[in-house]
């Protein structure tokens, strides 16, 4: 018999309608869930136990009361811990943060509040979104539901993992480089990433914000496009957010794309990519062909440039956004008292050696302040990538590395540009392996860096993509399609990819 | 020239703009609300915050720099300043760098009292960003505590940035009473320095004749002035010190020791001090801030900002001396009350017909009373249409101008009009008839007077006016003199 947590968020939206299921039981089946996985998966940082009933059963009357609800009413989503929510705690995985209530509520938030979506609780990410594997989470190591040895991806690890699980029906997460499609991929789920300007980011807390999307995490892109449907939207808030209708994406999802035409990049089938993943994937093609499509190689001459170019641009503007975790309004900051004593005896040490140029150079003690609060307060990778940053921005080589990187992401995205001339979407991988073991490649960033060799540049170009499970390999670790469309074709990617899902049954397997 | 040198100075000015909220978000921009009360998530740089650009922040600046004769390109970006500073929440200021709203302006500056030759001083720049907050530091007994109020953070700032133009601390505070003038006149700002809304850092160094020519001296930022006054005071002190300091060291700008430095300028002991000695050029690593889009400004709304821009007080100055037939020095005193005074000049100056007459009363009935209680043109009394009835009473002959300043306070005092005014004090217009009436009676009462008149002693005639006044107050002296003479002369 097939669980109620195995039905896609869509059914079980039509049995809360039709009155054949409450929000209340639904809630509780989540969190019984929970209880029986996450202290495996440790998806969770942490759960709104309190409140997931209260608003459940909120929803319930407002039911029954024949009021009207809301577009998810009663759907359970889980939320990655990066996005702003009046209240509750909202680390972004990060010491930093580790104690921040944020005043007011994301735009995204307010969406799904609005919605009368059920609130679970926080998922685990790479600190402030930076990692591939959601190993940088300062507080705790999320495992891949279909094997614990093995990272779950990130940076939205614990919403893939989550989704997987079958501990949320919907997650939402973030993508900057892949955040969204990798941990997708990894865990066997679906995962959009939409266009730029589609989702407002306001109350996302920034990593890179040319490069930042907020998007959907569910079983299926039929699932995906419900959740995008009411995340969705212009913000006069976000003055990067777009103002164009969003189009009935639940509504549409179903109808097949008719004379589809498929781009496989010649560049993402060469050197590194895995044997299993490379016939997962053309496989998938197959299917496409199976069903209409036809497939046209196309180039995209400048992808071998992506990842240096994303690694330039994000870790700027992340040096600029995290500015401001400086111990001096809110967050963490150092103990005062030990850190002002250790200057004190630096100082009389440096006075008793006569040392007047070490005098000269000592801190100040707001300058040791920062110091401290932010040496303490980051972990390694989001330090490294401010570092990163603040040297690419520093004079005398911002024109070699931050302006030169924004001239080669215009570069990308004219590729993409005159690839979609010709074809409708771009397919291929996601990742170029399946999940690899926690702590493998924990001591090699490069080796990290280029699990986001397919995925970056679709950021670079501002451009919707989306992750479809599309098979396993031999050790049954989940493998994903990559599809990205035009900038705003965030229909016609959900529309191929439930095509591909009315056509396959890999997104119904479980861990 | 005195001096065997140049001082070259240039001016940065930055201007808190007349909006009503802040910048970047909905935040009140009132000056003295009780600290960090006026502050969202958004100006206190709160995690996911973003900022969104306040559209009258821009048409404030554009107003202002078209009105500099600046350049306006078609589109503007805003860039991130990076440093870390407890008043500065998001540890970068929006600002904006390397395309910046307008460029390449000019603002012409003259000494009515022609001290210097009228001249364009170049306006490098002038920029729209946002302010920092305020830090206030207790430096009570045994405890240096500091506090930060970020009400003030996110207010829209206009920095305008002149050439190095300025030659003297007497053309540095014109261009500063200038630019303060024209701000008032664009009313993008109330130029308030010491609520902040107008701040100036100055920059200054000497170019010393040598016989290898002009050598450039070390530049010194001056900051911490808190009044035009202070602005001259402390050029003048630092031209003075920078002449000292070459006669004595002969350190040129760029060689050892030769750098660019800061100093305060310290209003207790009228002097500079030093404020930052370490050769430290900051980085602030600028880079376009990927929250905000570019501000497409097209030439149209350039157009329509420029038609709107009325007339501003160079063309008043030149309209009040040709049209009304002041000298430049008046036009300067009028123009530099704001335009409400000059309406109501114009006011006054058209009724009654004659500009000049109408500038010196103004000039003394007015600004002296305004400026004893410290108001403005509001708060006068007196409606101009009925100044211009007390001007066109006296011009006609019908009140002295003694009489007629009686008639004005009295007027001021109750609120009255002139004819109101004139019956309280039992000012009658005499009837022509009536005082060659008078003097006939006179004259036949002082043969002796009518004598020595005679004889050629004109002068005597003035006991006679004494009389007269006596006899009726309202008799116009001049009048009775005319006609005592006029009389004399027919015997």
């Amino acid at each position: 018999m097939i669980s109620l947590l195995d039905h896609t968020a869509t059914i079980l939206l039509r049995q809360l309608q039709a009155g054949a299921l409450s929000a209340v039981e639904l809630a509780q089946a989540y969190m019984d869930q929970i209880d029986r996985c996450d202290g495996t998966v440790k998806a969770f940082l942490h759960i709104h136990a309190d409140s997931v009933l209260e608003q459940a059963e909120r929803i319930d009357r407002k039911r029954a009361a024949g009021q009207p609800v809301g577009r998810l009413a009663g759907l359970p989503v889980a939320v990655k811990d990066l996005l702003c929510q009046e209240g509750q705690l909202t680390t972004c995985a990060s010491h930093m943060l580790g104690n921040f209530h944020p005043p007011y509520d994301a735009t995204a938030i307010r969406k799904l509040k609005e919605a009368d979506a059920v609130l679970l609780g926080r998922t685990n990410l790479d600190e402030f979104a930076m990692g591939g594997s959601t190993e940088n989470s300062a507080f705790q190591k999320t495992t891949n539901p279909w094997d614990p040895q093995r990272i779950p991806g990130g940076s939205s690890g614990g919403s893939a993992a989550c989704v997987a699980a079958r501990m949320a029906p919907l997650a939402v997460g973030t993508d900057t480089g892949g955040s969204i499609r990798c941990p997708a991929a990894l865990c066997g789920v679906t995962g959009l990433k939409p266009s730029y300007g589609r989702v407002s980011r306001f109350g996302l807390v920034a990593f890179a914000s040319s490069l930042d999307q907020i998007g959907p995490i569910a079983q299926t892109a039929e699932d995906c496009a419900l959740l995008l449907e009411v995340l969705a939207g212009h913000d006069p808030n976000d003055s990067t957010s777009v103002n164009r209708p969003v189009p009935a994406y639940s509504l549409a999802v179903r109808r097949p794309l008719v004379g589809l035409r498929l781009g496989l990049v010649r560049e993402h089938f060469g050197e590194g990519l895995d044997g299993e993943v490379e016939q997962a994937v053309r496989e998938a093609i197959r299917v496409y062909e199976s069903l209409g499509a036809t497939v046209a190689e196309v180039s995209l001459p400048h992808s071998r440039y992506a990842v240096a170019t994303y690694y330039i641009i994000a870790s700027c503007e992340a040096s600029a956004n995290l500015a401001r975790y400086d111990g001096a309004h809110y967050g963490y900051r150092t103990k005062e008292p030990a850190m002002l004593d250790e200057l004190k005896h630096q100082r009389k040490q440096l006075h008793e050696a006569g040392d007047s140029a070490g005098l000269e150079a000592l801190d100040s003690a707001l300058i040791r302040m920062y110091r401290c609060s932010r040496s303490e307060g980051f972990g390694l990778e989001v330090k490294r990538r401010v570092m990163l940053g603040t040297y690419a921005l520093s004079a005398g080589y911002y024109d070699a590395y931050y302006l030169k990187a924004l001239k080669v992401r215009r570069l990308i995205h004219r590729d993409f540009q005159e690839a979609f001339k010709g074809v409708d979407l771009i397919v291929g991988p996601v990742t170029p392996t399946p999940a690899y073991k926690l702590g493998e490649k924990a001591d090699d960033p490069l080796a990290m860096y280029l699990f986001d060799l397919y995925t970056a540049s679709t950021n670079l170009a501002g451009l919707p993509g989306i992750a479809v499970p599309c098979g396993f390999s031999t050790g049954r670790l989940p493998i994903g399609l990559h599809l990205q469309a035009p900038p705003f074709e965030d229909e016609r990617l959900l529309r191929a990819a439930t095509m591909f899902q009315q056509a396959t049954d890999w997104h119904t397997a479980a861990p | 020239m005195t001096e065997p040198y140049v001082i070259l100075i240039g001016l940065e000015v930055h201007v808190q703009l007349l909006t009503r909220s802040k910048l970047f978000c909905g935040c009140s921009t009132r000056f003295g609300a009780p600290p960090n009360t006026q502050t969202c998530p958004v100006c206190i740089g709160m995690p996911g915050s973003l900022p969104v650009i306040n559209r009258q922040a821009v048409q404030l600046a554009l107003r202002t720099a078209v009105a500099l004769n600046c350049t306006i390109p078609r589109s503007t970006k805003w860039d991130r300043k990076q440093y870390f500073y407890p008043d500065l929440p998001k540890g970068y200021q929006i600002s904006q760098y390397d395309l910046p709203l307008s460029h390449c302006g000019w603002l012409e500056i003259s000494d009515p009292k022609g001290a210097f030759a009228s001249k364009r001083v170049g306006i490098t720049r002038a920029h729209l960003e946002e302010d920092a907050g305020k830090s206030m530091h207790d430096e009570a007994v045994g405890r240096a505590d500091s506090r930060i109020d970020l009400n003030r953070a996110g207010t829209p700032l206009l920095e305008i940035v002149s050439e190095p133009d300025l030659r003297s601390p007497a053309e540095a505070k014109c261009y500063l009473t200038e630019l303060k003038l024209l701000l008032g006149y664009l009313g993008v700002s109330d130029c308030n320095m010491q609520e902040g809304s107008l701040r100036v850092d100055a920059n200054i160094n000497l170019h010393v004749g040598t016989a290898d020519g002009p050598v450039p001296t070390p530049i010194v930022e001056v900051k911490n002035m808190n009044s035009f006054r202070a602005v001259e005071r402390a050029l003048s002190y630092e031209a003075e010190r920078q002449w000292r300091l070459w006669q004595e060291l002969g350190v040129r700008l760029g060689e050892p020791g030769g750098h660019k430095t800061t100093r305060g300028w310290d209003e207790g002991r009228q002097a500079t001090y030093e404020q930052r000695a370490k050769e430290e050029s900051s980085d602030y690593r600028y880079f376009p801030d990927p929250d905000l889009l570019p501000v497409v400004l097209p030439e149209e709304t350039v157009e329509s900002v420029r038609a709107s821009l009325g007339e501003l007080p160079a063309a008043l100055r030149a309209r009040l001396e040709t049209g009304y037939g002041i000298t430049p020095y008046d036009a300067d005193v009028l123009v530099n009350q704001g335009r409400a005074l000059v309406d109501y000049y114009l006011a006054v100056a058209d009724a009654c017909g004659d500009g000049k007459t109408a500038c010196n009363w103004i000039q003394q009935g007015v600004l002296r009373w305004l400026n004893d209680r410290q108001t403005t043109i509001d708060a006068y009394p007196v409606p101009a249409t009925e100044f211009a009835a007390l001007l066109k009473a006296v011009l006609a002959g019908e009140l002295t101008t003694s009489r007629g300043r009686e008639v004005l306070a009295e007027m001021i005092d109750h609120g009255e009009t002139v004819e109101q005014a004139m019956k309280r004090l039992g000012i009658e217009r005499v009837d022509e008839a009536e005082l060659e009436t008078l003097c006939r009676r006179l004259l036949e009462a002082n043969p002796k007077i009518v004598a020595q008149v005679q004889a050629g002693k004109e002068k005597a005639v003035g006991s006679l006016i004494g009389q007269a006044k006596k006899h009726n107050p309202n008799a116009d002296p001049g009048r009775v003199k005319d006609i005592c003479l006029k009389l004399i002369a027919g015997m």
